[in-house]
């Protein structure tokens, strides 16, 4: 059975890398104890919090951490009329993090994800895995069955084509999670003792043209490389759906990194995810999505997007205009949401006013 | 063991390239003693077959397979592409094939790990190539599909092929493995999972398993490199049927997984010396690996058969002048289509 690390046996690591370069961002409507635990590991590197819900109520955050955070009443100020793309009441609040990020990298944790344990017992330094996926190539035109192959002890293997083996440069780093597994509703609802007790020990590619359920817990990714795909939509107070903002960004973003020759790793690194949702309550805010995914799905399978856009944000606004034409038919909300993608675009673009980094080539 | 299985439904298929088998099947003995075995002897090798009681199998060697198919074209039999006469005459519904050099490990927890039970339950849980699913095989144990999963997408597809793996000496080619010589595979990864559609891989020989019935006819002798050898080191036969079999799985709507179980590959050969054979193998796939991705079946292909022949014609085509060993393998797979259609058996 899954347990987690206690906070003394994380071991200080030697070395944080890009400690100056990555912001960790934490969506919050409870409390911040949890980085107790996570101090080891987190201590060195700058927090971004954004807290959702009631922006009176005051949020501790632990000493020693450093931090800014920002509440309803901020993103309202900083953003003006452009704050109602992001929402309100619910965890996708905290892609206003990654928009007022000055650093290249962001990683970003769930209040309920704490240290998990790999089966030496070792406790697991999650942000230092991400960052060494991000940090090392992906291989998305042809699956190497030893999966990543820029681990230590890997390689490619026999067949593999040399011309493919330098890889892309890695924009999203999927970790996963021990005990309770990111189940949707329904399935919750039919196994409510199940528990993921499997360490999978493998980092791998999500191949070109193939489309994942992206899961916001345990994400790290490239700020300049995709950060602008990373909008985790209209969730929460006031819309028709929940629980479906990380698996919007993870569309957009697979879409847009197979466009512009990119690469998503998943699997390790794990945490320990505690808290199991009321499946309920899940199951309300989850509801539309579940009837509605299966109109996204082939939407997103289809998407093609033209040889000019060459910029994430160009990229995007495709996106959302496809997402307009195709989508709004299925519901208005789709309406609603693609207007919201435009918002979001045009507000990372005045925070982050450098311009569009040229993103790789077009596919 | 699925009990919906049936151990008479199963051939276990070896390829026999050296002449002692004795250690190979001894340490086998408990996993494939229930089971039926073709053992298939590499027509090239001249040494007797040393094969311990106690199993309940078939041998055939050269003279066998000269009678079964002609002298003339039983030199595609030739090599690690002799197990594919294995495939030829086998009656049963999977078959389970792994090399001569290969023996079972132990898992993470210390138990011996049945591949065979392994490559059954790869084989007999459905496929699911249109979405990934990141807590990897949801019909394993204590997994399922993830938040987000399409609820249309969970039945899955029927699995044609299960590609398992290996511990110690990894398959890797003779330039990759001559750079690190002391690197040996040491990371059990406990995961299956499907191949999503449309992405190709290097599918290995060495430790294999499929659905006979559905795809049988795709797995085959077809390329042959000039300076082929007696190890994998210095072959690409395997890759380039796995290429097809690949192409053709996604074309019919079948799976592939990849993962467990693994197998233990010992020690043996010189990366280096085989540097010399293999670097034409390494070059070929510059060329192999954009081909396949590029290959269309049309809609009038709706058998295995159809879908090999189909492919043959495209490789003689686009690939046939680059390379007279192009044209050689698509005159095989041709040959090959003829050869299951009288020889071989659907049922």
């Amino acid at each position: 059975m899954a347990e987690p690390a206690t906070a003394t046996q994380a071991a200080a690591p030697v070395v944080a890398l890009l400690k100056d370069e990555l912001d960790i961002v934490i969506p919050t409507i409870r409390n911040l104890d949890f980085l107790e635990m996570w101090r080891p590991f987190f201590q060195p590197y700058h927090l971004i919090i954004v807290q959702d819900g009631d922006p009176s109520k005051t949020i501790k955050v632990p000493e020693g951490f450093d931090y800014e955070l920002y509440n309803r009443n901020d993103i309202n100020r900083i953003l003006g009329p452009k704050a109602s793309c992001i929402s309100f009441k619910d965890s996708a609040c905290r892609c206003f993090g990654y928009m007022v990020s000055k650093k290249k990298y962001i990683f970003t944790i769930d209040d309920d994800c704490f240290v998990a344990k790999d089966p030496s017992g070792k406790a697991i330094n999650a942000l230092e895995q991400h960052i060494k996926n991000l940090l090392s190539s992906s291989t998305p035109f042809f699956f190497n069955t030893l999966y990543d192959p820029f681990r230590e002890g890997a390689d490619f293997v026999r067949g593999y084509p040399f011309s493919l083996r330098e890889g892309v440069p890695t924009a999203a780093s999927h970790g996963l999670w021990l005990n309770i597994p990111d189940y949707d509703a329904p399935t919750q609802l039919v196994k409510p003792l199940e528990r993921n007790t499997r360490y999978v020990d493998a980092v791998l590619t999500i191949p070109k043209g193939t489309l994942f359920p992206m899961c916001g817990m345990n994400l790290a990714f490239n700020r300049e490389l995709i950060g602008p795909a990373m909008y985790f939509g209209l969730m929460g107070d006031g819309q028709p759906i929940g629980r479906y903002d990380d698996m919007w960004a993870g569309w957009c973003t697979k879409v847009i990194c197979d466009h512009l020759g990119l690469g998503v790793k998943t699997g390790l690194p794990y945490i320990f995810h505690s808290k199991a949702s009321n499946p309920f309550v899940n199951l309300r805010k989850e509801y539309k999505g579940i009837y509605w995914q299966e109109e996204i799905i082939p939407f997103f399978q289809q998407a093609v997007l033209p040889k000019d856009c060459t910029t994430v944000q160009k990229c995007y606004i495709e996106l959302a205009k496809q997402v307009k034409e195709k989508l709004s038919k299925v519901d208005p909300y789709f309406d609603k949401l693609a207007d919201a993608m435009v918002t979001w675009i045009e507000a990372w673009d005045e925070l982050n006013p450098t311009g569009p980094v040229p993103n790789g080539k077009a596919a | 063991m699925s009990l919906s299985i049936k151990d008479d439904e199963i051939d276990i298929v070896i390829g026999a390239l050296r002449p002692d088998l004795t250690s190979f099947m001894n340490e086998w003995r408990t996993i494939f003693s229930r089971f039926h075995l073709i053992i298939v002897k590499d027509p090239d090798l001249k040494e007797e077959l040393k094969i311990p009681e106690g199993f309940n199998l078939d041998v055939y060697k050269k003279p066998d397979i000269d009678r079964v198919v002609g002298t003339s074209t039983s030199t595609i039999f030739s090599g690690y592409s002799c197990r594919y006469f294995g495939y030829l005459v086998s009656r049963k519904k999977y078959i389970i094939s792994v090399d001569d050099d290969c023996y079972p490990v132990k898992d993470n927890k210390g138990i011996l790990v049945d591949a065979v039970a392994q490559h059954i339950t790869n084989l007999t849980t459905p496929a699911t190539p249109f979405f990934f699913n990141t807590l990897y095989d949801p019909f394993t144990e204590g997994a399922d599909f993830v938040r987000g999963y399409p609820f249309s997408l969970r039945s899955g597809v029927q699995c044609a092929l299960s590609c398992g793996l290996w511990l110690n000496l990894a398959d890797y080619d003779a330039p990759t493995q001559a750079l690190k010589p002391e690197e040996r595979n040491s990371r059990y990864v406990d995961a299956v999972l499907t191949v999503p559609a449309r992405t190709l891989m290097p599918i290995s020989g060495i430790n294999i398993a499929f659905n006979r019935e559905v795809i049988g006819p795709a797995l085959l002798p077809s390329l042959r490199l000039g300076g082929e050898g007696k190890f994998r080191w210095e072959t690409m036969e395997d890759i380039w049927s796995g290429m097809c079999v690949k192409v053709v799985c996604d074309h019919l709507g079948l799976g592939v997984k990849t993962g467990m179980p693994y197998v233990w590959r010992n020690d043996r050969g010189d990366a280096i010396a085989s540097l010399r054979k293999e670097w034409e193998g390494v070059k070929l796939m510059e060329e192999v690996v954009p081909f396949f991705q590029s290959v269309r079946l049309s809609r009038e292909a709706t058998t295995t058969e159809d879908c090999v022949a189909e492919v043959a014609n495209v490789v003689k085509e686009q690939l046939g002048s680059k390379d007279p060993m192009f044209a050689r393998a698509a005159k095989a797979m041709v040959d090959w289509v003829k050869l299951w259609k009288s020889v071989g058996s659907s049922t």
